[in-house]
């Protein structure tokens, strides 16, 4: 069985690498303590700092196709209540729950003294380590803190020397992905003495507008602000940023990664792309602390079946399928191929390829209409259909097989290999990506253009 | 002022009551669920397998983005009648029937229901009146006879194409069969009229007239350029056998229409239905939620042979109606000058008559009798065009008027013709394409002709 215990920086243990980000799901010792009940190996504690006041409401969120809150956009500040209580419940919680993490999330005005006394008053609590809050986007910003710090490399390494200088414990810098390059800000982190990152923060957004009030969401009396925004649309934006500070050798910190992850999928891909322990909060904020269970056995089965027994043992194994552009395989070929058993014929493949790509799918088989989009609808439209009546109509029964004229064909020569109409087919395993041309010499753009070519 | 005037009827109280829906309506999060569920294939099979050919995809992609008067416009724009081609149209064997979904072992989409919904939004709204009628002016003018479905899709769609359009009708209420003959679960004599009111809404006159009698055709001929003929199939067919015209006997439509329209009707005791198609079904099952004991269905060739649609005939097994196979009526049985049974031969199968269905043959002595209160022959509608379709020189074709499929035009270029009268007796939204298909051949017939160039 794998083993999921997890060290992070050296010095903070938990028994599986799930955290819980800080947010709302970490607002309380109470809290925290069924989410460890629950089975979260950590929990970075909501944002301590100078007590705040929220608005009313808070979130807002975009639904699609049919689900709720593929994204989630909010406007709460750090934690609403003081700071001698957060630190008290620390305190209890790492009493009661010695094997697990608690990591606080900080946050004060920026000056080196609000700074040393928070640190220290934090960890005489008992905390594991400190995370420091750089990266909230909204409302802290405009007071000087959050983003504000994080936006600006210099600052965010002037704090981190300040922490550095009192911290007892591993300190973390939560980074902030409204910048150009996350590179420059990770490596600032690095330059203060930071001993690990936690990436991402919200990303800036607007979720939407009510379009009988034209007030956008969410709704406070009448106006709204800009927000955060996380959850399962953000995964491949974290995805690529982590990415980018694991693999950049100026930066060499352990990562915690944040962003769109609410199962073992997504924990495995950032553990591929280098991260050490995973920090979910939309997802539980959505359905609960027990979503945890499938995190966790979800990622065991899968080691187990891959035969990896620690999460070192796959961490960062992509990284090095990741490239440049021109490093890329100009003679990789692959070409569509289309299951004539298992098409339905739906034909999403036919149109996107004709309109969204590069028109060499085609339904020209037997009984075809024609050969472009609009002549094919066109005669659909022209011919004359009646209700069936079984006893009338016996030949013309549906036997459950797909039409043939409906089933699309590859013309293998004009295929560029593009994926989209494998990306679009509802059915899975019909449409299938073959290599071809196997056995040609690998030649990027780059060697092409040393070549001369 | 006619009921026709009135434009509605109130819904029977007892109907409401005996009669819930058979698909109740979706909420708007079911609908928008199930309209996610959509793949919005392309040329898609349920728009090809639609007589009228809605664009399926396209109305339901309307739904998922909110834009339900989009979506009920699409509908309306193929179909006018698309509020009852939502709830009678037997979708297992159209749209829903196609959906490629059945092909990747998942339900099909409820495309019936969708549009359903899209449809009873767009009445609720009070959008009829907003709905843009005529496209441009024209200068023609067409008489419709028959107020059923065929005739109110032809009339809807040339008014759309600007011309002027009446229709006559013998009923005194407008919507054909929509209105007297759909089974209770699916539409109500009150939502038929609705559409009514929607197709009179873009400018279509109504009387209520039996062309032939009070209207002579040579009068249509004179005030109209071209004429419609939908007037639909004719009375049921007679069982043939003594003991027909006994009270207690009372045939399929005529007693579908009573318990449509009559509050004082009531069925008591035992009841037998004669035939296998839908109607019989309807039939016998609302004589069944209409406080039949016993409700017997007796068909003269056996399950398989059935003209009725499979999920019709598994709804009736549910709702408690008994089959019997192989046997048909020789006799009404009297007592007391009134129905008091029915007496059958039992039958056999043999070969297949030019039909392709098996020939029956009674078998010798076979006699057995079914005692009952009420007797509700089934056996189809008789295709009665009367005089009209000889004296005006239009051909038939077997005992349906002879169109060309594409434009409807009969032999006589002034007579076009829709709906059961040429297709034999098939569904409301036959009848819709049959008649918007007219329309439209008919409005390229009274195009002004472009004048000779003079060189």
């Amino acid at each position: 069985m794998a083993d999921l215990n997890t060290v992070f920086a050296g010095a903070i243990r938990t028994p599986n690498p799930f955290w819980l980000a800080s947010g709302p799901p970490t607002n309380s010792g109470e809290q925290v303590m069924r989410a460890f009940d629950a089975g979260w190996g950590g929990a970075v504690w909501k944002t301590i700092g100078e007590p705040i006041v929220n608005t009313s409401s808070r979130y807002s969120s975009v639904d699609w196709n049919g689900q709720r809150m593929m994204g989630l956009n909010n406007i709460e500040l750090i934690s609403d209540r003081p700071i001698e209580v957060n630190l008290r419940e620390i305190a209890e919680v790492k009493k009661r729950y010695p094997r697990h993490a608690v990591i606080a999330s900080l946050m004060v005005e920026s000056t080196r003294e609000a700074w040393h006394d928070i640190v220290k008053r934090t960890e005489d609590a008992g905390a594991d380590g400190l995370e420091l809050n750089f990266g909230c986007p909204h409302g802290m910003s405009e007071r000087g803190m959050g983003a504000a710090v994080g936006q600006v490399p210099e600052y965010s390494c002037m704090i981190t020397e300040w922490v550095k200088e009192v911290a007892r414990t591993p300190v973390l810098v939560k980074l902030t992905p409204n910048v150009t390059d996350i590179r420059a800000v990770a490596r600032a982190a690095r330059r203060g003495g930071a001993d690990g990152l936690s990436a991402i923060n919200t990303i800036n957004s607007i979720t939407g507008i009510d379009l009988d009030t034209f007030t956008p969401r969410p709704n406070v009396g009448g106006s709204s602000a800009h927000g955060g925004y996380c959850g399962p649309a953000v995964k491949p934006i974290a995805l690529h940023l982590v990415q980018q500070i694991a693999s950049d050798p100026e930066v060499g910190l352990p990562i915690s990664g944040i962003g769109g992850i609410a199962g073992w999928r997504e924990a495995a891909e950032f553990i591929l792309l280098g991260a050490t322990t995973l920090q979910v909060c939309t997802a539980a904020m959505h359905y609960g602390y027990r979503i945890v269970e499938d995190m966790a056995d979800g990622l065991s089965h899968w080691m187990d079946g891959k035969g990896f027994r620690s999460i070192a043992d796959f961490r960062g194994l992509s990284l090095t399928r990741i490239t440049e552009w021109k490093h890329l395989n100009l003679n990789y070929q692959i070409v569509a191929r289309i299951n004539r058993e298992t098409c339905i014929g739906c034909d999403l493949c036919y149109v996107a390829c004709w309109d969204g790509a590069h028109q060499c799918i085609h339904l020209d088989g037997e009984g075809a209409k024609g050969a472009l989009p609009a002549a094919m609808e066109a005669a659909s439209r022209a011919r004359i259909s009646t209700t069936p009546i079984a006893t009338l109509d016996a030949s013309r029964a549906l036997d459950g097989r797909t039409p043939p004229e409906r089933i699309p064909r590859v013309d293998e020569a004009e295929c560029v290999g593009c994926n989209l109409c494998w990306l679009v087919c509802p059915v899975e395993g019909c449409i299938t990506m073959a290599e071809v041309g196997a056995g040609r010499p690998s030649q990027s753009w780059d060697e092409r253009t040393a070549a001369g070519g | 002022m006619s009921p026709a005037d009135k434009g509605h009827i109130q819904p029977l109280a007892r109907n409401l009551r005996q009669f819930p829906e058979l698909h109740p309506p979706l909420d708007s999060n079911a609908a928008l669920a199930e309209a996610n569920r959509c793949l919005f294939c392309f040329d898609a099979p349920c728009t090809a397998a639609c007589p009228t050919h809605i664009d399926v995809p396209r109305f339901i992609k309307k739904i998922s983005t909110g834009n339900l008067r989009g979506s009920a416009l699409t509908i309306l724009d193929a179909n006018i009648l698309g509020l009852s081609c939502s709830r009678v149209c037997p979708v297992a064997v159209l749209c829903e029937g196609a959906c490629v979904l059945h092909r990747y072992n998942q339900k099909p989409i409820e495309i019936g229901r969708l549009q359903r919904f899209a449809m009873d939004r767009f009445y609720e709204d009070g959008a009829p009146a907003g709905f843009a009628a005529v496209v441009s002016p024209r200068t023609g003018r067409v008489a419709c006879i028959g107020g059923g479905p065929a005739s109110l899709a032809c009339a809807a769609e040339l008014r759309r194409q600007g011309h002027r359009v009446t229709i006559f009708d013998n009923r005194p209420l407008p919507g054909g069969l929509n209105t007297y003959g759909v089974a209770e679960y699916k539409l109500r004599p009150a939502d038929s009229l609705r559409e009514v009111e929607f197709v009179r809404s873009l400018g279509v006159e109504f009387q209520h007239a039996e062309v032939g009698t009070l209207v002579p055709i040579e009068q249509l001929e004179n005030e109209y350029d071209l004429i419609f003929i939908g007037i639909g199939l004719g009375a049921m067919w007679k069982l043939g056998i003594p003991g027909e015209d006994l009270p207690g006997v009372i045939d399929a439509l005529r007693f579908i229409e009573r318990y449509k329209t009559a509050e004082d009707f009531t069925v008591n005791g035992r009841v037998v239905v004669i035939g296998g198609g839908n109607t019989a079904i309807d039939a016998a099952n609302a004589a069944r939620r209409l406080g039949a004991r016993e409700v017997h269905l007796v068909y003269r060739r056996t399950e398989r042979q059935m003209p009725a649609f499979s999920f019709e005939y598994h709804h009736s097994k549910v709702e408690g109606v008994r089959f019997h196979w192989l046997a048909q009526p020789v006799e009404i049985v009297a007592a007391d000058g009134r129905v008091a049974g029915v007496k059958f031969i039992e039958t056999r199968l043999a070969g297949s008559d030019s039909g392709g269905r098996p020939e029956v043959i009674p078998v010798a002595g076979s006699y057995f009798e079914l005692p009952c209160d009420l007797v509700i022959p089934a056996l189809g509608q008789s295709r009665f065009l009367g005089s009209l379709c000889e004296s005006r020189g239009i051909r038939l074709n077997g005992r349906s008027i002879a169109v060309d499929r594409p434009t409807g035009e009969t032999s006589n270029p002034r007579y076009y013709a829709g709906g059961d009268c040429v297709n034999g007796g098939r569904e409301v939204v036959d009848a819709v394409a049959d008649g918007r298909r007219a329309a439209l051949a008919m409005t390229l017939r009274m195009e002004p002709k472009p004048e000779a160039v003079h060189g």
